[in-house]
């Protein structure tokens, strides 16, 4: 961090930055929370999900990749943004196959918990792509189930720049793109049980599964169980 | 032309081609080209050699191949047939078309033949709506085809002729701009005096490189000239930009992709004015201190790659490119020319500059701007074919002889690809300011009922509007202006370009990448007949949430189509609503009373889902 600090409003409540920081960044840094997915903390940022998306001074931008500015005026936890937040959820529903009461990651999942958390209760309007790609269960530890792969890039960022190892990446184009790995199947790569890319933070959702470990926190004990995703630190 | 002897590569074979390019990965377009020319697909274990060659891991690899139109993992025919498969096309005869090729071939769109001699496929736009049906065989581009042509090209083919010589016996002996011109017709109606009518020779840039780098920016400035690739951005205001910061490294890039359904004019330009848009390219290297230059050629355009070449020689060979051009002592500047592989959205500049590093076409963000920080992280102006051009003669001439042109927010000339139902297709160079009823009716289309101006990402518009004005402020454009009689079924054009841009989004972000495609279905929906008022409520919100949330112009205009029509053509839509769109009440429906329980499951259910195909 270098230069100055600067200040600029979120929601009316006076932020300060520094030089170089993105609207999320600094807001986290001050304790107010801008829904994500595809931003975590300690990877770079991919600016893909959208669901960041706030207004900065009238325009509309995504938070997790806009830079901040002195004196912008950042609208948050709007009716407006919270509408279309719901939209680029379902949209998200939509294009994977999610059946929550089966998946291991149900409680934990972060598209679940995002989906509580903007009330999204009215049923879709057009049945989902239901995407019936193979489950890849070929390595011992590890397996991976694109079906419910929300695109936000978590597991390829950890692998590249985390783990040194580039394991995952996209290919494919459009509503095609997905997740691959860098091999045949993923017994064929280097990846470890042991990677930051196959650790619980990464994966928001349930695509990637550590074999042996699912199910073990019974239900009610669950990360989101105790509260909406984004007020973790407020419900205690 | 020639092809290959053997069509299984050997790993010292992609070795070499690798090599040829410094084994670098910013070069991993071209690699991969290379490949697939030479052995007709990218396979996994040719982008395992091709990863280790390049230091890269082989799902990167995997990426760029899957990611452009023209590459692919699987064998190609070793005579690819390519049809453009644009809604003008297709109201020109398509069907007939490829009826012809499926019967000659044996194979079905989408199909390799057993022997590997033939590939059919379709492909969007490839700048040439001004002659449609037309099709790229191999590289070399054919038009205005029809059924008894196809088969007289086919029993051709499958005697081994060569795909040039379906143009002229005498192709290939000839220079490289005959060779286009012959292929091609401009279709030239109106010449003005920037672009089209004659030009001097390098004049501009004779001046420029007798003026300090400001002085050109000044001028470029004051002439008002805006960018032509649809934007409109001040073209000196962008040259400015480009010099403030410390940087020694600087790009001039030519954005010669036009991907924009309905827009050819740059295609006449690399064909008649390949020199003016160098000599412009070479002026604002000379204003931005830059030496190195790129032209983004599309891959639907391969085609006039020699002639591009041919005139990049020359200009080497005459001074005009390269180490102290025309004498001038320290004035370098170079050109390369990169290939695109079949992919609309490359033709976005940050798009651009990433498939120009080797990366599959995703745009960058909006933040930083290319000018700041774009090719490999350096300032980088990028520009399109005709600003080029334009620039050029602004020099030569001045900046009031091109402000007395055109209207004050949109001086000079403009080019204008019109195409579709009426009777003079082709190029008019005007002055901006002139209203579309006076375009149609230069091209001869008094029947005209909707006009689309600026491609599928600007606007369809109805009979009212034609007295609007084709400027900036009204209605801009980056050129295209596609016509359609009142035969034509809006909806189904409506159809074709969700459908498009579907296809074209790079699936970066959410909105884009999914909400295109529910946009298409609740399109297809009504067109079925099975669209209820709340399909079109369901379409209001959805498009403004991609047109707000997308990263880049894709996805912030994709939704036009279906945004301009229903406020121009409501009646169309209420039309074609259950129940006629009023207040009768729909009779019983088997769709909506299981829809609810659907949505719940959300599970389709297969006996009755007749509207929907995927
Ligand atoms: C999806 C998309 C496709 C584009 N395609 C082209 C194109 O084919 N040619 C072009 O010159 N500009 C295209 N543009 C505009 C470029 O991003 C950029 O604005 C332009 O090249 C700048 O040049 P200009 O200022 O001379 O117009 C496209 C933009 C978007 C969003
Ligand atoms: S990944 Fe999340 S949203 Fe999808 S099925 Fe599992 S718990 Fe539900
Ligand atoms: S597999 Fe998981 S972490 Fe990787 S991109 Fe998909 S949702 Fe994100
Ligand atoms: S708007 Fe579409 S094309 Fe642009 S970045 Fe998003 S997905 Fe890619
Ligand atoms: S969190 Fe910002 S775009 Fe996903």
């Amino acid at each position: 961090m270098s230069g100055d600090s600067f200040t600029f409003t979120i929601d009316g409540v006076e932020v300060t930055a520094t030089p170089g920081q993105t609207i999320m960044e600094a807001a986290d840094a001050a304790g107010i929370y801008i829904p994500r997915l595809c931003d975590v903390e300690g990877l770079r940022h991919q600016g893909g999900c959208r669901v960041c998306t706030v207004k900065a001074s009238g325009r509309s931008a995504a938070a997790c990749t806009q830079p901040a500015a002195p004196d912008l005026v950042v609208d948050n936890e709007t009716d407006h943004l919270n509408t279309m937040r719901r939209h680029l959820v379902e949209m998200l529903f939509q294009e994977g196959n999610h059946l929550c009461p089966v998946c291991e990651a149900s409680g934990n999942c972060e598209l679940q918990a995002m989906a509580y958390r903007l009330e999204m209760v009215e049923p879709f309007r057009f049945p989902g792509l239901e995407p019936c790609r193979p489950v890849d269960a070929s390595h011992p530890d590890i397996a991976l189930d694109t079906n419910r792969c929300i695109s936000c890039g978590r597991c390829i960022r950890a692998s590249a720049d985390v783990d040194g190892k580039g394991i995952f990446g996209y290919v494919g184009r459009g509503i095609h793109r997905r997740v691959a790995v860098n091999g045949s199947d993923l017994a064929h790569t280097d990846a470890d049980i042991n990677d930051h890319a196959v650790s619980r933070q990464v994966c928001p959702v349930g695509c990637i599964i550590r074999k042996r470990e699912g199910f073990s926190i019974p239900i009610g004990e669950r990360e989101y169980d105790h509260g909406l995703i984004g007020d973790e630190g407020d419900s205690e | 032309m020639v092809q290959s002897q053997t069509d299984i590569a050997t790993p010292a074979e992609i070795e070499a081609i690798c090599a040829r390019f410094d084994d670098d990965p910013h070069r991993m377009l071209d690699i991969l080209q290379e490949v697939q020319t030479r052995f007709r697909c990218v396979s996994p274990e040719v982008m395992e050699v091709v990863a280790s060659a390049t230091g890269l891991t082989r799902v990167a690899v995997d990426a760029v191949v899957s990611f452009y139109s023209f590459l692919s993992d699987a064998p190609k025919g070793r005579v690819t047939i390519r049809l453009c498969d644009d809604i003008v096309d297709r109201f020109s005869g398509l069907d007939a078309v490829i009826a012809a090729f499926e019967a000659e071939l044996g194979i079905k769109v989408g199909q390799t033949s057993g022997d590997g001699a033939f590939s059919l496929e379709v492909t969007a736009c490839i700048g040439m709506c001004d002659q449609a049906p037309a099709a790229m065989i191999n590289d070399v581009v054919l038009t205005s085809l029809t059924a008894e042509r196809v088969r007289d090209l086919v029993t051709q083919l499958k005697e081994g002729v060569d795909p040039g010589l379906l143009i002229g016996s005498r192709y290939y002996e000839k220079p490289p701009q005959d060779r286009i011109r012959d292929a091609v017709r401009n279709n030239i109606r109106r010449a003005g005096a920037v672009l089209l009518g004659p030009v001097p020779a390098d004049s501009g840039l004779k001046k420029a490189l007798q003026m300090r780098p400001e002085q050109v920016i000044d001028i470029i400035e004051d002439s008002g000239l805006r960018g032509c690739g649809g934007a409109g951005f001040p073209a000196g205001k962008k040259l400015r930009h480009a010099t403030q910061n410390d940087s020694t490294r600087r790009f001039v890039f030519c954005n010669a992709d036009e991907g924009e359904p309905g827009t050819f004019k740059d295609r006449v330009l690399l064909t008649e004015r390949a020199h003016l848009m160098v000599e412009g390219m070479t002026v604002a290297a000379r204003a931005i201190g830059a030496e190195e230059g790129l032209i983004y050629l599309r891959g639907e355009y391969t085609y006039m790659r020699d002639h591009i070449l041919a005139v990049l020689d020359d200009r080497r060979a005459r001074g005009l490119l390269g180490r102290n051009i025309m004498g001038m002592e320290g004035s370098h500047f170079d050109v390369r020319l990169q290939m695109g592989a079949g992919s609309y959205v490359c033709g976005e500049a940050g798009a651009l500059i990433s498939s120009c590093e080797g990366l599959p076409g995703e745009p960058k963000g909006r933040l930083p701007l290319p000018t700041e920080r774009g090719y490999l992280g350096l300032p980088t102006v990028v520009n399109n074919v005709e600003t080029f051009c334009h620039i050029a003669r602004v020099m030569d001439r001045g900046a009031e002889w091109f402000r007395g042109m055109g209207t004050d927010t949109s001086p000079g000339t403009k080019l204008f690809s019109v195409s579709g139902d009426c009777l003079n297709p082709g190029i008019y160079e005007l002055e901006y300011g002139l209203t579309l009823a006076e375009l149609l009716d230069m091209a001869g289309a008094p029947e005209a009922a909707a006009v689309m101006v600026g491609g599928p990402s600007g606007t369809i518009i109805g009979r009212e509007h034609f007295g609007r004005r084709l400027v900036f402020g009204d209605l801009p454009t980056g050129g295209a202006v596609m016509i359609f009689g009142p035969h034509r079924n809006i909806l189904e054009i409506v159809d074709y370009y969700m459908g498009f841009f579907v296809h074209e989004s790079c699936g970066y972000c959410t909105p884009c990448r999914v909400g295109n495609v529910f946009l298409h279905k609740a399109v297809q929906k009504i067109r079925a007949g099975q669209g209820k008022q709340a399909d079109l409520d369901y379409i209001r919100e959805y498009s403004a949430t991609i047109m707000e949330t997308s990263r880049c112009g894709l996805g912030q205009t994709s939704p036009n189509p279906i945004l301009s029509t229903l406020k121009n053509f409501p009646l169309l839509y209420s039309a074609m609503l259950k129940g006629g769109g009023d207040r009768t009440q729909p009779t019983f429906d088997i769709q909506d009373a299981i829809e609810e329980a659907r949505s719940i499951a959300q599970r389709r259910s297969y006996i009755f889902d007749r509207d929907f195909t995927q």
